[in-house]
């Protein structure tokens, strides 16, 4: 049996692996010149709970059957997840220098095949749940108690294929899937809000008959409470949590750039994005 | 608005009128291939499936609304914990049987093969087949095997997966191949695209050659010939042996090389048998001449520097008619008429 969450343990409070996770992020970016450091430093607080706090899982053993299964729909914000795995041990530390170099095992957009602990390839948006649906499935069937984490954007909320798996978790009554949705109101071409996502998300889900909370993903506390909420609840299906979040969360000068789907970072400003970071350093 | 570039077929048109009198009817979509002469067997898949999964524990099957038309309701019937009922939406179907197989499970997903190929492809592609997940996707309806119509006629779906790595992809002939194939894939670890026949399906290769036995990956030689070498696929098999036989009656001797497995191809066989001299070189197949079995076997030879006289007999690039399946096949140059007409304009 697993000896408990991987926090238990750990006297490093989650403000401070957020704060980790947003400057492995940011040093990577600098590596890169560029990457989604907008997503990474606004989902830094959800991911920091999720390792930290909500997923069951062994560093030294990605695959170990009995853990809770994190999926990153979104390809493109394997920064982000990058960051977390190695604060979490899964992935050495010293590998955020080779991110999206060629022969690197952290490629620019996720893919399974290449890094440990990335669950899915994601990056065709729409995906993630269907899959997490299928892996529920099958983990009821092998009547394991782990979960399946489905984490995606607001953008795919616009993906037919994410309204049928949003369907079929009710048919197959998933309790053992939670939907996590970042709702930092940024796509390609602008907001998902002047899109596809109009009306309250939370009520849509829960007329569909989804466990439905929206939180600000950038509260540690509300979060946390959520992912508890998400889990312990006896509601007989699946639960999805909605984070608001803020893009570049942590970095006044970057939170501030009207677009930021893809934020232009200038070379000399990940030093100073990482300055300021510094100074905003939990104790 | 009609733009000039739509084609319309509004005219009134004369129906055409049946040996007893009476019009033809467009073929129900449970009705069988014509395949006179065979005897058939009744769903062979779903009673493949169910003898497999007794063995499996492994197998779950799962369909989008639509098991009765792909035989795999036999399954769910004799397995109803096994099987699951994904709703009208191949998205997800594919989708939860990747993630089924990510778990450890060996799912049988069904559709049409329209659906799967146009609709699903996505899904297939990045969330089956770039991993190399284990998932079996059999698929009814193939080609010409519908008069609904393009809606329900897959006529590009082997172009369409034959461009995906990772596919094994899989027209079978008859029940025999289709019982014979079922245990071979489930044996498969990564993804496969068979074409299936439901419903009473003839049982035709061994018939015409008592010991054959489907093995995946393999061409095998049905019947031999001095003059021509017909190299088919799918139910065109059942066609070109017809037709051998026919032939024969004229002194003119049809070898026929049957190759289900589209993908890997079995290239050493298809060159042994081209290389084998004086003879003509025909491939039939229920699918468009743009991408299947035809294509793969001209790159094959080309790349090869086999050059016999080559033809392909195939479904024109086209959106086909709705209408009798009989009627269909006689226009589209798949009846045993037709193919042996084809065969003769070309020797």
């Amino acid at each position: 049996m697993p000896a408990g969450r991987a926090s238990a343990a750990s006297n490093v409070s989650l403000e401070l692996r957020a704060w980790n996770i947003r400057r492995k992020a940011l040093l990577m970016g600098e590596v890169q010149g560029q990457g989604y450091i907008g997503q990474a430093l606004g989902i830094a607080d959800v991911l920091a709970a999720s390792y930290f706090h909500a997923l069951e899982y062994r560093a030294e053993d990605p695959e170990w059957e009995g853990r809770d299964r994190f999926l990153l729909s979104i390809g493109h914000y394997a920064i982000a997840l990058y960051a977390v795995l190695m604060e979490a041990g899964i992935l050495p530390e010293e590998e955020y220098e080779t991110y999206g170099m060629d022969d690197s095992r952290m490629p620019m957009s996720g893919m399974a095949s290449y890094t440990p602990g990335m669950e899915i390839t994601g990056g065709s948006l729409g995906h993630g749940l269907g899959v997490a649906v299928g892996m529920a499935l099958g983990l009821k069937r092998k009547q394991s108690p782990a979960f399946v984490y489905n984490l995606m954007s607001d953008g795919e909320l616009g993906e037919g294929s994410t309204w049928e798996a949003v369907m079929s978790a009710v048919q197959w009554k998933l309790d053992n899937l939670i939907c996590l949705v970042d709702f930092n109101n940024q796509q390609a071409d602008g907001k998902p809000t002047d899109a596809l996502a109009q009306g309250e998300e939370a009520k849509k889900w829960e007329a569909f008959g989804w466990h439905a909370q929206r939180v600000d993903g950038n509260d540690l506390e509300a979060v946390v409470a959520a992912f508890d909420a998400a889990r312990e609840t006896d509601h007989p299906g699946p639960r999805v949590i909605i984070f608001d979040t803020t893009m570049c969360k942590g970095v006044d000068f970057l939170e501030s750039r009207e677009i930021t789907h893809f934020v232009r970072v200038e070379p000399d400003e990940w030093a100073k994005a990482l300055a300021v970071l510094e100074k905003g350093k939990p104790l | 608005m009609t733009l000039a570039s739509m084609k319309r077929k509004y005219e009134p048109r004369r129906v055409k009128l049946g040996p007893d009198g009476k019009p033809i009817a467009t073929s129900a979509m449970i009705a069988s291939l014509s395949a006179e002469g065979y005897d058939t067997v009744a769903a062979p898949f779903g009673h493949a499936l169910v003898e497999m999964a007794r063995k499996d524990e492994k197998i779950v099957g799962l369909s989008a609304d639509l098991a009765k038309y792909t035989d795999l309701h036999i399954f769910a019937r004799a397995m109803p914990d096994r099987f699951h009922q994904m709703g009208m939406a191949e998205q997800l179907l594919m989708s939860a049987a990747a993630g089924l197989a990510r778990e450890g499970f060996n799912p049988f997903a069904t559709t049409y093969a329209v659906f799967a190929a146009r609709r699903a492809y996505d899904f297939i592609a990045m969330a089956i087949a770039e991993e190399n997940l284990p998932v079996k996707i059999v698929c009814a309806l193939p080609g010409l095997t519908t008069g609904y119509g393009p809606s329900h006629q897959a006529t590009e779906d082997l172009a369409i997966f034959r461009g995906l790595p990772n596919m094994t992809i899989i027209d079978p002939c008859d029940a025999d191949d289709i019982m014979g194939m079922v245990p071979q894939i489930a044996a498969h670890d990564g993804p496969v695209y068979s074409r299936l026949l439901r419903g009473k399906v003839p049982s035709v290769l061994t018939r015409h050659k008592p010991d054959y036995k489907f093995q995946l990956g393999k061409a095998q030689v049905i019947r031999d010939g001095q003059d021509v070498l017909i190299i088919s696929t799918g139910f065109m098999t059942m066609r070109a042996l017809d037709a051998a036989e026919r032939l024969a009656a004229d002194r003119i001797e049809a070898a026929v090389l049957h190759v289900p497995t589209i993908k890997p191809l079995d290239i050493e066989t298809i060159l042994a048998e081209a290389r084998k001299e004086g003879r003509l070189v025909v491939t039939a197949e229920n699918h468009s001449v743009v991408g299947g079995l035809g294509e793969a076997v001209a790159s094959t030879l080309l790349t090869n520097r086999v050059t016999p006289s080559f033809h392909m007999i195939g479904l024109p690039d086209q959106f086909l008619e709705a209408g009798a399946l009989p009627t269909l096949h006689e226009m589209y140059g798949l009846s045993v008429d037709r193919v042996i007409e084809q065969i003769k304009s070309w020797l």
